[in-house]
């Protein structure tokens, strides 16, 4: 393997545009030089921005380092660009398993295996997923190096209480509204400290009606979540249940992906929240 | 601009795999402006709702100080509505199929956007 390494990375040096990087730092990441492997993709990346294989080994770079966060963006951007990658898919699967998200890990699982029917590795991490034995089913998915493989916790449940108590909650950037835009829970303030919760809540009345009826008419089938990039933060739009309609509002800094997985957890947080209040 | 400056720019949108039709719309009214659809889509009524949509997106954004809408997106379980406000007040829409790369339909929305001005 020292010698591969030797060659690869002598085809790099002569030939920088090539794309013998991604082979060079998989086997830097196999070697467990971590650090190696991470300025060969990321020097990889730099000359091939649009290449999903590029992000998908990056990615699980960084999940072997443990920046799940870094990761999970990485993966994000590699589907984007291929929709049916098999590593960035199983990549995901993987992360949403690592926070809880059944629903999604399957789904992502789901449509690898629509693709690569026969990638024994996706139907063993499939069942394991579903019976729920996360080692075994990181194992399956073949992310992670095993020393690092610890069970992750089941998904932290958010603490609705805090999240919907009103004020106290506006540090969330979550709000809560039915569909005439009365405030049900949670609040805003903008970047000034100042609570702009009734602004906000009366100028998204109606778009819950106007989002489904968008989608009717062009037959996008049900509507599962609108997003808005702004100049200075992302703003994500869902429907926990049909008569509510759920704001989660970050910073540009968090990427948009992060951002429908963080209004996905919170949508379940406020289905549970309305449950109880009925 | 003229009406075949407006055909280039959707030209653009409409050649990424997955996009069913692009249009522009005017934002201040919801009328389309030039468009560039697959049979079945309703113009005039998605560009409404469209201008509807991001209107009051936009207002929501500006009170919750996130700044102006660079980009929004609709996602529904069998497509998505992918849209980009230029700033001459024209909106730049995608229709697309679920299964789309989001990333370039937003690149080729923005380079759009850029053309109409």
């Amino acid at each position: 393997m020292a010698e591969d390494i030797k060659s690869l990375s002598s085809q790099l040096a002569q030939d920088p545009l090539s794309l013998v990087f991604l082979r060079l730092a998989e086997l830097l990441r196999q070697k467990g030089q971590l650090d190696a492997a991470h300025r060969v993709a990321l020097s990889g990346l730099e000359r091939h921005p649009h290449l999903a294989d590029a992000h998908d080994l990056y990615a699980r770079i960084l999940a072997d380092k443990n920046d799940f966060e870094r990761a999970f963006d990485e993966w994000d951007m590699a589907v984007r660009i291929a929709p049916h990658h098999l590593g960035a898919l199983k990549g995901l699967a993987f992360l949403y398993f690592k926070v809880g998200d059944i629903d999604q890990a399957v789904a992502h699982l789901e449509a690898a295996h629509k693709h690569a029917p026969d990638d024994a590795s996706i139907t063993q991490a499939l069942a394991l997923v579903r019976g729920g034995q996360p080692a075994a089913a990181a194992g399956g998915l073949g992310i992670g190096r095993e020393e690092k493989r610890a069970a992750p916790a089941a998904a932290a449940p958010m603490e609705e209480a805090r999240v919907f108590a009103g004020l106290e909650g506006a540090q969330e950037g979550l709000l809560l509204l039915d569909a005439a835009g009365l405030v049900l829970g949670g609040a805003l303030r903008n970047p000034a400290g100042q609570d702009v919760t009734e602004a906000v809540a009366a100028y998204l009345a109606g778009v819950s009606q106007e989002a489904t009826r968008t989608a009717k008419l062009l037959g996008l089938g049900t509507w599962t979540g609108l997003a808005t990039e702004g100049g200075m933060g992302h703003v994500h739009l869902t429907s926990p249940t049909a008569e509510s309609l759920l704001l989660v509002v970050r910073d540009r800094a968090v990427p948009m992906g992060r951002l429908a997985i963080v209004a996905q957890r919170a949508a379940h947080a406020a289905r549970r929240w309305l449950e109880r209040q009925a | 601009m003229t009406a075949a400056a407006f055909e280039r720019a959707l030209d653009m949108v409409t050649r990424v795999r997955g996009v069913r039709g692009a249009m522009l719309v005017s934002a201040a009214d919801g009328l389309v402006v030039a468009e560039h659809l697959m049979e079945g889509i309703k113009g005039p009524a998605v560009a409404a709702l469209a201008g509807s949509l991001s209107n009051r997106l936009g207002r929501a954004m500006e009170a919750a100080g996130v700044g102006a809408s660079v980009f929004w997106h609709l996602q529904g379980t069998q497509g998505a509505l992918l849209v980009v406000p230029a700033a001459s007040g024209i909106l730049v829409v995608a229709v697309t199929e679920a299964e789309v790369n989001i990333g370039l339909v937003r690149l080729e929305l923005l380079r759009a956007a850029g053309a109409v001005g």
